[in-house]
């Protein structure tokens, strides 16, 4: 009750103050969950053979990740310790069985195709890494724009994996073909190491490359 | 017999880590040094050994078409497998916290420098892919024991093995901006490729 007593006397923080800025764009690029927090990598190497899938499944976690941060964050003074990992979890599922009944009503093709996917967001690390990491030590407003932030830095990377791999593994982007028929006549090959896991391994790691060649602060040595 | 082929498959053929890429975030974020990955592999194996046969059971005597039965004959219709998914992460979850507490309390050490993965091993895709894979290829009780304890096994040496080789790495010439993580994910790609010439053989 103090709290609510107190708030009109604080100067209000604009909503998208600086700070909250950065907590958008920092998960994009120098705080990214996937090169840099290692969060969340198992579905980035399972779904990102194709590029639509990878686009659709960057869509619900940005929601549920968001959601999810909000939520517990309303939440976190109120969870005993002890059990707050069931408490998180109950969260994450409620929110990802909406997203699965919703693209099951409005969105039945998609649906299908990412079958297991949806699911599996539950097990993502990334819902959870983040709940634990922030969501559970800040105020809802800031933990939601966490969530979106972290949400668009996994979608980012799965984007630009998804298209690389469609693009060698299949010769294809979204589904259209993009390697014109001359070079396969003049004997260019499809890459079938592209469609397996590991060369979605070797991708990220050159992301990681890239990233940190232009950053060297961002080099961790051990 | 039977057990130990399913012991030897669950841990070099069909290892989690290296043929089916699951558990990926903590395996390589925890695998810096030896010291660390050895616990992380122990919590892993305990965790999964208990998982297993305990999501057994809640399957086969409460989640099942049918299961219901021992409770009253008139429930043998009912079908709750819908409720699969939420029911094995609860017991994963409250495994989890368990061994957090444990750790916790006798080795602040290693909770220390375990950090989020400790609770992150919830939502470690290896585990809840154990319990998966469990009963999509329909084990009894006991092969679920040693298949619990042989996934685990297989996520133990793959972390060993991951780790002893970035302690090495460490004093070779890797390009500056490629070190730690950059060239783990490229050593771990590497491995699975190894991995993959477990798949011929048949136990």
């Amino acid at each position: 009750m103090s709290e609510v007593a107190e708030a009109p006397a604080k100067v209000r923080e604009p909503l998208l103050s600086k700070k909250n800025r950065k907590l958008l764009s920092d998960p994009m690029d120098e705080n990214n969950p996937i090169t840099i927090q290692v969060l969340g990598i198992c579905s980035a190497l399972a779904v990102t053979t194709q590029l639509k899938p990878a686009f659709v499944l960057s869509v619900c976690v940005v929601f549920v990740c968001a959601f999810a941060n909000l939520t517990i964050s309303i939440l976190r003074k109120g969870i005993p310790p002890r059990i707050r990992m069931i408490v998180q979890l109950v969260v994450i599922a409620s929110l990802v069985i909406l997203v699965d009944q919703f693209l099951r009503a409005f969105a039945y093709e998609i649906s299908r195709e990412l079958s297991v996917f949806i699911g599996l967001i539950i097990t993502n690390c990334i819902v959870m890494g983040r709940l634990e990491a922030f969501a559970m030590a800040n105020k809802p407003w800031p933990a939601f724009l966490d969530g979106i932030g972290n949400g668009l830095g996994y979608g980012a990377i799965l984007i630009i994996v998804a298209a690389l791999r469609e693009l060698f593994g299949a010769g294809n982007l979204l589904g259209y073909p993009i390697i014109p028929q001359f070079m396969y006549d003049m004997g260019y090959m499809n890459n079938g190491v592209m469609v397996t896991p590991a060369a979605a391994m070797f991708v990220i790691g050159l992301i990681i490359w890239w990233q940190r060649s232009r950053k060297p602060e961002l080099v961790d040595i051990s | 017999m039977e057990y130990i082929n399913i012991f030897l498959r669950s841990a070099f053929v069909e290892n989690m880590v290296l043929a089916y890429f699951l558990g990926m975030c903590s395996y390589l974020a925890v695998s810096k040094t030896l010291k660390t990955a050895v616990g992380l592999g122990l919590a892993v194996i305990f965790v999964l050994a208990i998982t297993a046969p305990v999501n057994w059971l809640f399957r086969t005597y409460l989640l099942e078409e049918g299961a219901l039965e021992w409770l009253h004959p008139s429930m043998a219709n009912v079908d709750l497998t819908f409720l699969t998914f939420i029911a094995f992460i609860a017991v994963i979850a409250s495994m989890v916290q368990l061994v957090e507490m444990i750790i916790e309390r006798f080795s602040p050490s290693l909770y220390n420098s375990l950090g989020i993965f400790l609770p992150l091993i919830t939502v470690n895709c290896s585990i809840l892919g154990g319990s998966l894979f469990m009963v999509q290829r329909e084990y009894d009780f006991g092969e679920a024991i040693v298949f619990g304890l042989g996934s685990g096994f297989g996520f133990f040496l793959a972390i060993i093995a991951l780790a002893s080789i970035r302690e090495k790495l460490r004093y070779s010439h890797v390009p500056p901006a490629l070190r730690g993580l950059g060239i783990a994910f490229i050593v771990t790609g590497l491995m699975g490729i190894a991995f993959m010439s477990f798949m011929g053989i048949s136990l």
